[in-house]
């Protein structure tokens, strides 16, 4: 058997709605991976947005939240640990343990 | 001056202020607008200069739903001297719970008209500016460049980037909020305005930095579709009003670039942050009711203000559609997906069952159980859409019988697809025939097209569509 891989605790937050695809609940925290298991690289943004849709996603609307290609649905704002993750690398941002990330969904009505 | 105020209030009662004490702005307060405003004025960092820079001030209010109502009661309250009301839509029964503004007695009024009406009642003198049309890339910047400060209380992606972008050009602080179903927003954005290009230090951003691109046309869920609680939607008006209170009171509307140009300009200091309003129904209130996140000041690479961006947005360019704004969300086309044969309207349904040329056949009604719970036409079956697609999923992931998405067991029958529009019925037909339940073509699966809406519209006017 394999040895189970080696994870980190990421703190994961959904806001402005998203949180009704991830069990109604607002905040996780992931056990994540310290490898992503396909390419043996780091653990990044990217990873865990699939390991999310893996793993906690359990709504059948998954196009509020990734796209077919795998990518985060454009309109979702994502804060890693506060800071806005277009200043980070976006999912090439490498995550660490401890790490807080905030998936906040951009609302219209009014 | 605002500390000497309060003092004198204190100790003489506002009246003696009224008659008395000159201000720098060279007017005197009214004795009605002393009796009005004096429980705001009293507030420790208002005072009567506070109060007269908000009798001085132009707000303008676009939108007046669930947003604008709320916002709009506390801005004429507060004493803004110039209130422009914003929108093309009437009144009508199912606004009411949350536009508080309106009334029952104005159902078929247009909306800037009965919010005017409403806060006329609660304060006259504030001079009130009706506009009974919507906000589009014409009249925008003619409008905004009437007022200092404008609250965006719209309910569509593509009017928001255009409120932002005329607010750029036009030096105006602009407080944004949204809402749908349980939860709400609130940002204040380009405030202090300072002009385009400018990125040479840290600037408050505008709509584009922060929300760079809309999210795609089938995930923006509108409060007609997804649901709205009137308290959460209000907070945030509310708050919107509060936002512009402050910064027309302290004088943050003005340009920064005007106020100071060379120093440390204080004004550049403010951390902007994105308020969060999440309701939870099932829960008393929380750690996350209220969240205030951090946001990143003006991008240097935003079309709209940040370093080339007078190249890439102007006002001229507004006015002759570029940006197109429609397009740029997704919304120029409405989808159609699926082939002519595959559908029918809902007169023509209904006539064929009429007329019992449709004896055995299974009616799907694709929409939500809360909307099916109001009403549906006779015989149908409730498989809401999300049901749907998930055991849609499973099915293709785990194999199974595709004929157990369907409630009913008939292999034969003709399938006829209803939502609430005409949309998700379509991409019901779609998966259903992905996944063979069409027996290869034999069987037929066709969408009604226009929803449970055109069922109304064309069949039964009394039907309590939601």
């Amino acid at each position: 058997m394999a040895p189970e891989p080696e994870t980190m605790p990421i703190s994961v937050d959904f806001l402005g709605g998203l949180e009704t695809l991830f069990s109604n609940n607002p905040r996780h925290t992931i056990s994540l991976p310290l490898l992503n298991p396909s390419d043996s690289s780091p653990a990044n943004v990217g990873f865990l947005i699939s390991h999310l849709v893996k793993n906690h996603l359990k709504h059948p609307r998954t196009e509020f939240f990734v796209q077919d290609d795998g990518h985060l649905t454009p309109g979702i704002l994502v804060l890693i640990n506060d800071a806005d993750w277009e200043l980070e690398g976006e999912e090439e941002c490498e995550l660490k343990a401890g790490d807080k990330v905030v998936f906040v969904s951009t609302m219209h009505g009014g | 001056m605002q500390h000497n105020s309060t003092e004198e209030q204190r100790s003489n009662g506002v009246a003696t202020l009224a008659n008395g004490e000159r201000t720098g702005s060279g007017r005197r307060l009214t004795d009605e607008e002393f009796d009005r405003y004096s429980r705001q004025m009293i507030v420790p960092g208002m005072g009567k200069e506070a109060q007269l820079r908000l009798i001085n001030s132009k707000v303008l209010i676009i939108g007046a739903g669930g947003l604008g109502c709320p916002a709009a009661q506390y801005i004429a309250g507060a004493g803004i001297g110039t209130i422009g009301i914003i929108d093309g839509d009437v009144v009508e029964p199912s606004n009411l719970h949350r536009q508080v503004g309106h009334a029952t007695s104005r159902i078929g009024m247009k909306k800037a008209d009965s919010l005017i009406s409403h806060l006329r009642d609660l304060n006259p003198l504030p001079t009130y500016v009706p506009y009974t049309f919507p906000i589009s890339p014409d009249n925008a910047a003619d409008i905004i460049s009437q007022y200092d400060l404008v609250l965006d209380c719209t309910d569509n992606p593509a009017t928001r980037y255009l409120i932002s972008d005329v607010c750029v050009l036009l030096y105006k602080p602009l407080v944004s909020a949204a809402s749908v179903q349980k939860s709400g927003q609130l940002i204040v954005l380009n405030c202090p305005p300072t002009p385009q290009g400018r990125v040479d230090k840290k600037y408050p951003p505008c709509y584009r930095c922060c929300f760079r691109t809309p999210p795609p046309a089938n995930t923006q869920l509108s409060c007609g579709e997804a649901g709205i609680m009137g308290p959460v939607v209000g907070l945030m008006g509310v708050a919107q009003a509060g936002e512009a209170i402050k910064i027309l009171a302290s004088g943050l509307h003005l340009p920064s670039s005007t106020s100071n140009d060379t120093g440390d300009d204080p004004h550049n200091l403010i951390q902007p942050a994105l308020l969060i309003h999440s309701y939870d129904l099932n829960a008393a209130p929380g750690p996350y009711t209220f969240r205030a996140l951090k946001m990143a000041s003006r991008k240097k690479n935003c079309i709209a203000c940040g370093e080339n961006s007078p190249q890439t947005l102007t006002l001229e360019g507004i006015k002759s559609s570029n940006p197109n704004y429609l397009q740029f969300c997704g919304l120029q086309t409405p989808k159609t997906i699926l082939p002519v044969q595959d559908r029918i309207t809902a007169s023509a349904y209904h006539a064929t069952r009429q007329s019992g040329q449709l004896q055995n056949h299974i009616l799907l009604d694709t929409r939500e159980k809360e909307h099916f719970s109001f009403g549906s036409i006779d015989g149908a079956v409730n498989v809401p859409f999300g049901k749907l697609l998930m055991k849609a999923a499973t099915i293709k992931r785990d194999g199974g019988n595709a004929e157990e998405i369907l409630p009913i067991k008939s292999a034969e029958d003709p399938i006829f697809v209803v939502c609430r529009r005409g949309l998700d019925s379509q991409e019901a037909v779609e998966k259903l025939k992905e996944l063979g339940v069409d027996h290869g073509g034999k069987r037929k699966i066709v969408d009604i097209i226009g929803g449970m809406k055109a069922w109304k519209e064309e069949v039964d006017p009394s039907f309590p569509f939601i």
